[in-house]
């Protein structure tokens, strides 16, 4: 594909957000709403830029929190999917489990989790991974299952045992299935943990925002989105750049 | 002379679905056997007896005159899809048999390389399945098969999913490399023509619940082409398997 075509491609998206922020900036400035209640966003950009510094600092813990968060729940979907894929019976007793895991509402279970676990790195790790996990532990498990049962009759005619199978044909058949439940997890990674730090935080975007509100400064709250929802982009823009490393096969129709 | 392959009797039901009954062939060493039948009719399900993927509910099946439990996989079997893996290369998904009978992938790719000259598909060792023709794919897929340097091919409708042109290109190209080679292989195939240029021997499965219902030997000088004698047996198998849908 060329670079043209793909700017050509991005360019109903630049004109929609274009469109929306000058939208916001015009009825901001001209129908004399107070700044207070509705910041124009050159003057949200203008303030994150004077408050850089104090916005980097909690940035740092929030990225950490959803990095870390993220990290644990990725190895706790890839061992949950293969014990799951081996064992009936663990899939019998977990998936029910997991299931009723995301029907927690977060906004009252991160309150307790603070409560019971403090302020720290901790607790904000396993808030995020809990919503995290889910997506990623059925793409998986859904990838898996999608495995051609002739390819793996095939590999079992060759001498292959239950786990040559599973890495040889169902751990790389659920890769594509793996990255789509990939990118729905990153997209609420950051926002779990700015959930979490809204319940209790020494530091973070979360308790910054918090604070901005508290002291009536709604520009400095969307400064404070604004860095958010770019790091989400950040991250999911990675995770679009590892999967066509990664899975080069999937994209040769697109060539030809 | 021990017939390589041995099978007696051989029933299976999936459930309600009475599938094989009672079904009885021999195939000599270095032969090539076709067995033609109807698509529905169990061909499928005795290639999964013999490669263990199901057990029967009756029958023997006896490898070179002992039990096959204990002949140690002799089959390399070709499904009928060509279930090559997306995500390997051509050589790589050649040579997935190797590497499973314990070399390494470098031990495997050198000891495949060869085989993709008289394959036809030198130069194609890097690109991945997508990016092959139908028949490339399905010479791919015979040539990983042919590498596992097994006593017995068991092949399942090999061309089936190939265009005519196609089809009739690699039954000319398989009867070559036959010539050179004398593998023993059981092919299935609903295709009397295919069965007629290849084999040795053919039998002929009825409708479900399938048994063998006729067995003819061709002694035609190879290279085979279409002419009289091909005719004339084609139109003897085409009778029999006619007369099946009768019924
Ligand atoms: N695992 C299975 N469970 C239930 N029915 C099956 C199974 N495998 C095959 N069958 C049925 O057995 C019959 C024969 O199948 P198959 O051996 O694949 O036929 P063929 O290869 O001759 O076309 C079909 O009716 C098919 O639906
Ligand atoms: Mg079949």
């Amino acid at each position: 594909m060329s670079s043209l075509s793909r700017l050509g491609r991005a360019l109903p998206a630049v004109i929609a957000i274009a469109g929306l922020v000058l939208g916001w900036e015009a009825y901001a400035t001209l129908s004399g709403i107070s700044p207070t209640a509705l910041p124009p966003p050159s003057r949200v950009l203008m303030q994150a830029f004077e408050h850089r510094a104090v916005l980097w600092a909690n940035t740092l813990p929030t990225l950490q929190a959803t990095l870390f968060g993220f990290a644990a729940s990725l190895t706790a979907a890839f061992v949950f999917s293969v014990l799951i894929d081996f064992s009936l019976t663990l899939r019998r007793a977990l998936l029910p489990v997991f299931i009723i895991s995301q029907t927690l509402p977060m906004i009252a279970i991160a309150p307790l989790v603070v409560l019971w676990f403090g302020f720290g790195l901790g607790p904000k790790i396993g808030l995020v991974a809990l919503v995290t996990f889910f997506p990623m532990l059925v793409a998986l498990l859904q990838g898996y299952r999608s495995t051609e049962p002739e390819l793996e009759e095939l590999l079992s005619s060759m001498g292959a045992s239950r786990w040559r199978v599973f890495l040889t044909a169902r751990l790389p058949t659920s890769l594509p299935y793996f990255f789509a439940g990939l990118r729905v997890s990153i997209t609420y990674a950051v926002v779990a943990a700015i959930f979490s730090e809204y319940a209790g935080a020494a530091r973070g975007l979360g308790i910054y925002m918090l604070n901005a509100k508290n002291n009536f400064r709604p520009d400095l709250v969307l400064a404070a989105v604004l860095v958010s929802a770019s790091l989400t982009l950040l991250l999911f823009g990675l995770t679009v750049l590892i999967e066509r490393r990664a899975l080069p096969w999937t994209r040769l129709g697109e060539r030809r | 002379m021990t017939p390589r392959l041995a099978i007696s009797g051989l029933t299976r039901r999936f459930g309600d679905l009475a599938v094989l009954d009672g079904v009885t062939l021999d195939v000599a060493p270095g032969t090539f056997v076709s067995l033609l039948g109807p698509s529905g009719s169990g061909k499928s399900t005795i290639l999964k007896l013999l490669t263990g993927a199901l057990t029967p509910d009756a029958g023997t099946i006896a490898f070179d005159g002992r039990p096959l439990l204990e002949a140690g996989r002799p089959f390399a079997f070709m499904p009928q899809r060509d279930a090559l893996m997306p995500w390997r290369t051509i050589i790589d998904n050649v040579a997935v048999g190797l590497e499973i009978a314990g070399l390494s992938r470098k031990a495997a790719r050198q000891q495949v390389a060869p085989f993709f000259e008289p394959f036809g598909l030198s130069g194609f060792e890097r690109h991945f399945p997508a990016q092959l023709s139908g028949g490339m794919r399905q010479r791919a897929a015979l040539m990983r098969t042919i590498v596992q340097d097994k006593p017995m091919l068991l092949l399942d409708e090999p061309f089936g999913a190939l265009d005519a042109l196609t089809r009739v290109g690699m039954q000319r190209w398989l009867e070559t490399m036959w010539g050179r080679h004398a593998w023993t292989a059981l092919l299935i195939t609903h295709d009397v023509r295919e069965a007629v240029l290849l084999s040795d021997r053919i039998y002929v499965l009825s409708a479900r619940p399938a048994r063998i219902v006729h067995q003819i030997d061709i002694d035609l000088p190879r290279p085979r082409a279409v002419g009289p004698d091909v005719a004339a047996i084609e139109a003897r198998l085409l009778d029999h398997l006619l007369t099946q849908h009768r019924d």
